[in-house]
C-alpha cells in the first residue's frame, strides 16, 4: 500500500495534499472541516495588519460548455485580527497534531516580521509560508509581489524572518516576472528553507461591456485581480520545472496553481514538487475532491510500484529539455526523410 | 402494429431486444462526467438505497480512475454493474439530480456506473484483499441479489460462506426476471463471476432446499442461515378457465425468454393482465418478440397504475395497447385460450366496482398473468420461529434483518415482498452485517 507521509523542509503531512493560503483557511473552523475531509496540511489565509473585503471580489472565465476554468479575485490577506487567528491555530493543532499548519505571513517592517513570526510559532504553527506573490492590493503597499520581484528585497526579508524563526521557513514566489528562478535562487540565499509557486497572475477577468466597468464591480469601480484554476496549471507547471532543474534552487518546493485531482498532483510531483497546494477547485467543487485525490494517487502508486512519494518525485524534471539538445530535432529530421 | 418480427437468431433476438442503456465508451463517459457539479451532500447519494458515494465515482472516471471508480461503487453496492443497467435510475439517482431543477438532462448515472464497473470486471481487476477466516460458517439459501451481496459481505468480514441455489445461474431475478433489453444475460453473469472469484465464496447450482431435513441439516452445519430465497410462482387470479393452454405467469413467462431468447416464440395476440412493472415488463417483451397485437388489462385507470411511468412510456413506445378499467372475469376458450371476458370497472366514492352489463370479450391467444408472486410460505414453515406478516412477508428487525428466530436472517424480496434489485443489494449487505454482529457481537 503506497504511504503519502510528506515531509516538506521538516514540516510533515499525513498526505502531499495541502490547502493554500486563500479564501477555504480563512478560519480554524474551515480548516478543521478541511482536515475531517481528509486533506493533508493547510496554509493558513496571509496573518498581518488586518483589511476590509469588498463584495464581490471574484470573477470567472467560462469558456464554452466550461465553467470557471480561470478563476480570478481581488481579495486581500485576513479581515480578522491577528489574536484571534492566533487562537484558531491554536485549537487546529490540537486537534490535529499530525496535520502541518503553516502560517501564511505579509507585514512590512523588519519588527514587525520578528513579532509575527514569533506569535505564529509560539501559537503552534508548523511553518512559515512568506507571502511575496499577491498581485493586487497588497503590492501597491509594497508588499506581496512587490517584494517577490525585488531578489535583493526579497533576499532581506527572508534573511529577517531567519532571524528569529525556530520553524521551516517557505518562501511564497509571484510568477508575475520574467524569470522565476531569480527570486528562487535569493530565497535559497536569505536562508529559506523552501519555495513555493505560483502565487496568481496579474489579470483582467472581464468587462462589463453594458456599464463599461471591469469585472469584479465594487460600487460601480473594480481593479485588477489574481489569476487561478485550471487555466494557470501549465504556467505554474513551466516555472516549477525551471526551478527544480535550476542546480542553485536546492530546497524543497511546495507547487500550486490548477491542480484539481490526483493526476495534476503526480505531475506536479513528477516535476520536482514535495507537497502541492489547493485552492480554486475547493471553493469550486468542496473540500471533498480529497476523496478523490487520495484514492487516485494510492492507486498510480500501487500501480507503479511506488512506496513513497519520493521514488517518482521530479522523474520528469530531467525529460523537459532545452529544445535545441532535445530528441525533437532528432525525431522530426528522421520522419521528414 | 408488429415492429418487431419474431426473431429467429440470436443477432435478431439482440437487436430487437437493444439495450436501453448501452454502454458508454470512453469519450461519452468523460464529456458525461465532466458535468457533474460535485454536489456537497448529493441528493443522489441519498436518492440510493445502498448510498453510492456517486459525485467521488463520477470524478474518478472524469480523471481517468474508471478502476478506483469502480471501487467507490462496489464499497457500497456489489451489484454495481447490474444496478447500472437495471436500477429505475429515473426515480432514483437521476431522479434527484439537481441539473433536474434547471431543466438541464440529469447525469447519466446508471451509464456511468456500468461504463465503471465494467471495466474492472473486463480486467479481472482484484479490488479487495480477504482477511483470514474467522473459522464461522453462514449458509445463505438462494445466490440473488440479496444472498450473493450478503456473501460478499460476510467474505469481507471472514466468514465461510456456502450458497445454496435452486436454479443453474447465480444473479436471481437480474439474470431470470429483468426484461432482457435492460442487461443481457452475458452482461449479469459476468459480474457473478467477478464477485465469485474475487469473494471466494462457494455456490451450489441446482440445490433447492425443501425438506425439513435439509433445513435440519443447514441449522446443525452452519452458525447462521440467511434466507434470501424471494418470491415464489405468480400467483393464481382465481377466475375460470386459467388453467387452459397458454394462460401463463408473466415471471414464468420472462425466466424461459431470458433462458431461451429467439427460440421462444410469442403467440399473435398477447392479453397481458396488470399493471405493474412486470406487466410492462412481459407487454414490451412480447411485442419485441414479434407479437402483433399487445393489451395491457388494468383494472383500475392509468394514473393509478403502480408501474413507473417510463416503463409504461417504454411499454406503449413498442406498440402495446393499453385497457382500463377493465376486470378479467373468465378466461375462455376450448381446452386452449381463445379470448379474456372482461367487465368495465368504475371508480364509485372511491370504492372500485364492476359496471353492470357491461361484458365484452376481448379476443386472444396468450394470456400472461402480471399479478403479483406468492410468496414461499411452505418452506418457510418449517423454519421454526421464522415469522410473517399479513402478507406473508418475513418479519425481520429493521437495522440487523434478523428474524425472530436469532440463527435465520433474512434480505430481499422475501422480507420487502418485491423490490428492486439495489433493494435487495443493499439488505444483503446489512443482513451480513447483522450476522456479524450476531456472531461476534
Amino acid at each position: 500500500m503506497a504511504n503519502l507521509r510528506t515531509n516538506l523542509a521538516g514540516i510533515k503531512s499525513p498526505n502531499p495534499f495541502w490547502l493554500a493560503s486563500a479564501p477555504p483557511t480563512n478560519s480554524g473552523y474551515q480548516i478543521m472541516k478541511a482536515f475531517d475531509a481528509g486533506w493533508g496540511g493547510a496554509v493558513w489565509k496571509t496573518l498581518g495588519v488586518p483589511v476590509v473585503n469588498v463584495s464581490s471580489r471574484y470573477g470567472a472565465l467560462n469558456y464554452r460548455d466550461t465553467r470557471m476554468m480561470g478563476f480570478n479575485n481581488i481579495e486581500l490577506i485576513t479581515d480578522r485580527p491577528l489574536s484571534i487567528n492566533l487562537k484558531e491555530i491554536e485549537e487546529v493543532k490540537k486537534r490535529f497534531p499530525d496535520h502541518a499548519v503553516i502560517a501564511s505571513l505579509m507585514v512590512e517592517t523588519k519588527e514587525q516580521w520578528h513579532q509575527i513570526v514569533r506569535d505564529a510559532e509560539n501559537a503552534g504553527a508548523d511553518g512559515l509560508e512568506l507571502n511575496f506573490g499577491c498581485p493586487h492590493g497588497m503590492c501597491e503597499r509594497g508588499m506581496g509581489s512587490a517584494v517577490g520581484q525585488e531578489p535583493k528585497v526579497l533576499k532581506t526579508i527572508v534573511g529577517w524572518v531567519k532571524e528569529v524563526a525556530k520553524t521551516p521557513v517557505i518562501v511564497k514566489l509571484t510568477p508575475n516576472i520574467t524569470d522565476i528562478t531569480r527570486p528562487a535562487l535569493a530565497a535559497v540565499e536569505g536562508g529559506g528553507d523552501a519555495i513555493s509557486l505560483i502565487n496568481t497572475i496579474q489579470s483582467l477577468v472581464g468587462v462589463d461591456i453594458d456599464n463599461f466597468v471591469t469585472y469584479p464591480v465594487v460600487d460601480g469601480k473594480s481593479t485588477n485581480g489574481g489569476y487561478c484554476g485550471p487555466a494557470v496549471k501549465p504556467i505554474a507547471m513551466n516555472m516549477l520545472k525551471n526551478c527544480a532543474q535550476h542546480p542553485g534552487v536546492t530546497i524543497p518546493i511546495s507547487g500550486i496553481g490548477g491542480v484539481e485531482n490526483w493526476r495534476d498532483a503526480v505531475e506536479f510531483i513528477l516535476l520536482g514538487a514535495t507537497s502541492v497546494q489547493v485552492c480554486t477547485a475547493v471553493m469550486h467543487y468542496g473540500f471533498g475532491i480529497i476523496r478523490e485525490m487520495i484514492a487516485g494517487l494510492e492507486r498510480y502508486m500501487d500501480e507503479k510500484g511506488f512506496a513513497t512519494l519520493d521514488d517518482f518525485r521530479g522523474k520528469s524534471s530531467s525529460k523537459c529539455e532545452t529544445l535545441g539538445r532535445s530528441q525533437f530535432e532528432i525525431q522530426s529530421c528522421c520522419e521528414h526523410q | 402494429m408488429s415492429e418487431f418480427l419474431p426473431p429467429s437468431s440470436e443477432a435478431d433476438f439482440d437487436s430487437n431486444f437493444s439495450q436501453i442503456k448501452p454502454l458508454m465508451k470512453d469519450t461519452e463517459a468523460y464529456y458525461e462526467s465532466s458535468r457533474c457539479l460535485f454536489c456537497y451532500d448529493a441528493p443522489c447519494v441519498n436518492a440510493c438505497p445502498t448510498n453510492i458515494d456517486i459525485p467521488l465515482f463520477i470524478r474518478q472516471i472524469n480523471s481517468k480512475n474508471p478502476i478506483g471508480a469502480a471501487k467507490t461503487i462496489y464499497d457500497s453496492n456489489y451489484f454495481g454493474y447490474a444496478c447500472g443497467k437495471v436500477c429505475p435510475t429515473e426515480v432514483l439517482c437521476e431522479g434527484a439530480c439537481v441539473y433536474n431543477h434547471s431543466d438541464v438532462k440529469a447525469i447519466e448515472i446508471g451509464r456511468l456506473q456500468s461504463y465503471a464497473t465494467g471495466q474492472a470486471i473486463r480486467s479481472n481487476k482484484q479490488l479487495y484483499k480477504l482477511p483470514a477466516s474467522n473459522g464461522k460458517k453462514v449458509a445463505i439459501i438462494g445466490a440473488g441479489p440479496a444472498g450473493i451481496s450478503c456473501a460478499c459481505e460476510l467474505r469481507m468480514l471472514g466468514f465461510d460462506v456456502d450458497i445454496f441455489e435452486a436454479k443453474a445461474k447465480p444473479s436471481g431475478l437480474t439474470v431470470h426476471g429483468v426484461a432482457p433489453y435492460k442487461i443481457t444475460n452475458e452482461e449479469a453473469l459476468n459480474e457473478m463471476d467477478y464477485l465469485e472469484k474475487q469473494f471466494r465464496f462457494k455456490v451450489q447450482y441446482g440445490k433447492a432446499i425443501r425438506s425439513q431435513a435439509e433445513i435440519d441439516q443447514l441449522e446443525k452445519s452452519y452458525a447462521a442461515i440467511l434466507i434470501g430465497f424471494g418470491l415464489g410462482s405468480t400467483s393464481a387470479l382465481n377466475i375460470p378457465g386459467e388453467e387452459k393452454e397458454n394462460v401463463m405467469g408473466a415471471v414464468e413467462f420472462v425466466e424461459k425468454l431470458r433462458m431461451n431468447h429467439h427460440k421462444v416464440s410469442v403467440a399473435k395476440r398477447v392479453i397481458v393482465l396488470g399493471g405493474g412493472n412486470t406487466a410492462m415488463d412481459a407487454a414490451s417483451e412480447s411485442a419485441r418478440m414479434g407479437a402483433e397485437k399487445v393489451i395491457l388489462a388494468y383494472r383500475r385507470n392509468k394514473e393509478e397504475m403502480p408501474a413507473y411511468d417510463f416503463e409504461y412510456d417504454l411499454a406503449k413506445g413498442v406498440g402495446v395497447k393499453g385497457l382500463f378499467n377493465v376486470a378479467p372475469l373468465e378466461i375462455t376458450g376450448n381446452g386452449k385460450v381463445t379470448g379474456v371476458k372482461f367487465i368495465r370497472t368504475e371508480n364509485k366514492n372511491g370504492k372500485l366496482v364492476n359496471v353492470p352489463g357491461s361484458e365484452f370479450i376481448e379476443e386472444c391467444d396468450w394470456v400472461i398473468k402480471a399479478t403479483g408472486q406468492s410468496k414461499q410460505t411452505g418452506i418457510l414453515s418449517l423454519m421454526k420461529g421464522v415469522s410473517l406478516d399479513s402478507k406473508g412477508r418475513i418479519e425481520v428487525s429493521e437495522e440487523n434483518y434478523q428474524t425472530k428466530n436469532p440463527k435465520y436472517f433474512a434480505a430481499g424480496d422475501a422480507v420487502s415482498g418485491g423490490q428492486e434489485v439495489v433493494n435487495a443489494a443493499a439488505e444483503g449487505r446489512k443482513a451480513a452485517r447483522g450476522i456479524k454482529k450476531y456472531l461476534l457481537g
